[in-house]
């Protein structure tokens, strides 16, 4: 399927299902990690059950240094 | 004890975690500071070089409470999507809006800074607004139930530290929420000013980061915000025109 993730048009293989799969193929699984998909936020219990589709815009966010 | 909210500290020195020199300065500057707040910012994951550090990981998260901004908001909209994101994180409930009207100076857009706060605090964020030193907008925010209000002592970044002493005194004296003074900062002479004039707290990140000696300089700022705090409680003197001896003039001709 294809997706929008973080701005980039990506192709997903076809094994990547669900949000939890896409943040195991980029191997953020174990990170502090938000996901937003079509404008929506998911809570992290959501990761497993939100089913992708396609054409999904999808927004990886975390953390990073600021003031 | 600095209370936010539902949240106490004894701290009163709030730090940000952007541009350091290394993580290594970075951990060690945070635990000389003793702060129990750290800012950081929300911002897209490279997920193509997913593997590169990032300083949360590296922190005990128990040990510290996570206040995000929304650094990169130029609308109140863009600023609640932000905080949601944060807040998605199961990581904190805590919120700094900032939202910046004028790319130059960074200084805050007042409208949108203020629409913000009062979505976000009917949302349930501890909601802390970085705004201007105007006397006025920081009543608005409290009455829009703000948290804690934390106003700029000069453009961020800019070290220039407190350059109208006389606004933030004005914010302070009729805050009825903790007064955070928030950028600009320069100097421990700066942020001992800031407790002096009796804010609650001080949050900087530049003065530290870039410091030529970050630890050394995050030890400085954590004394220097004792020492300005502990004064504005012990009370300072009257400044007067001429000078008042303090030895007794009685026994002065001995021979």
């Amino acid at each position: 399927m294809e997706v929008v993730l973080n701005g980039e048009l990506i192709q997903l293989p076809a094994h990547v299902e669900f949000v939890s799969d896409v943040l195991k193929h980029f191997k953020v699984h174990d990170k502090v990690v938000v996901v937003e998909i079509n404008g929506e936020i998911l809570s992290t219990i959501e990761h497993q059950s939100t089913r992708l589709s396609d054409k999904d815009r999808i927004e990886l966010v975390h953390f990073v240094g600021g003031g | 004890m600095l209370k936010i909210g539902s949240l106490s500290f004894q701290s009163r020195l709030l730090l940000g975690t952007g541009k350091y020199p290394s993580f290594e300065i970075q951990k060690e500057a945070v635990e000389v500071s003793e702060t129990e707040i750290l800012t950081f910012a929300v911002r897209r994951m490279n997920i193509f070089e997913a593997s590169q550090p990032n300083f949360l990981e590296q922190l005990d998260t128990n040990k510290y409470t996570l206040l995000p901004n929304t650094a990169g908001a130029k609308t109140a909209a863009e600023a609640v999507r932000i905080a949601k994101l944060a807040k998605a994180s199961g990581l904190c409930d805590m919120i700094k809006v900032e939202v910046i009207g004028c790319d130059q100076t960074l200084l805050p857009d007042p409208i949108e800074t203020l629409k913000a706060t009062e979505e976000l605090v009917k949302e349930g964020f501890i909601v802390l607004p970085y705004t201007s030193d105007d006397v006025v907008l920081a009543r608005k925010l409290q009455e829009a139930g703000c948290h804690a209000v934390m106003p700029g002592a000069s453009p961020i970044g800019s070290g220039q530290g407190i350059i109208n002493p006389v606004n933030l005194s004005f914010i302070i004296e009729q805050a009825v929420v903790p007064v955070i003074v928030d950028a600009g900062i320069g100097s421990p002479a700066d942020a001992a000013l800031a407790m002096e004039l009796g804010a609650d707290g001080v949050l900087l990140n530049t003065a530290v980061s870039a410091a030529k000696d970050p630890v050394k300089m995050a030890k400085a700022m954590r004394l220097a915000i004792e020492a300005g705090w502990l004064g504005y409680e012990a009370g300072r003197i009257e400044k007067k025109r001429y000078a008042t001896a303090s030895s007794p003039k009685e026994g002065m001709s001995i021979g």
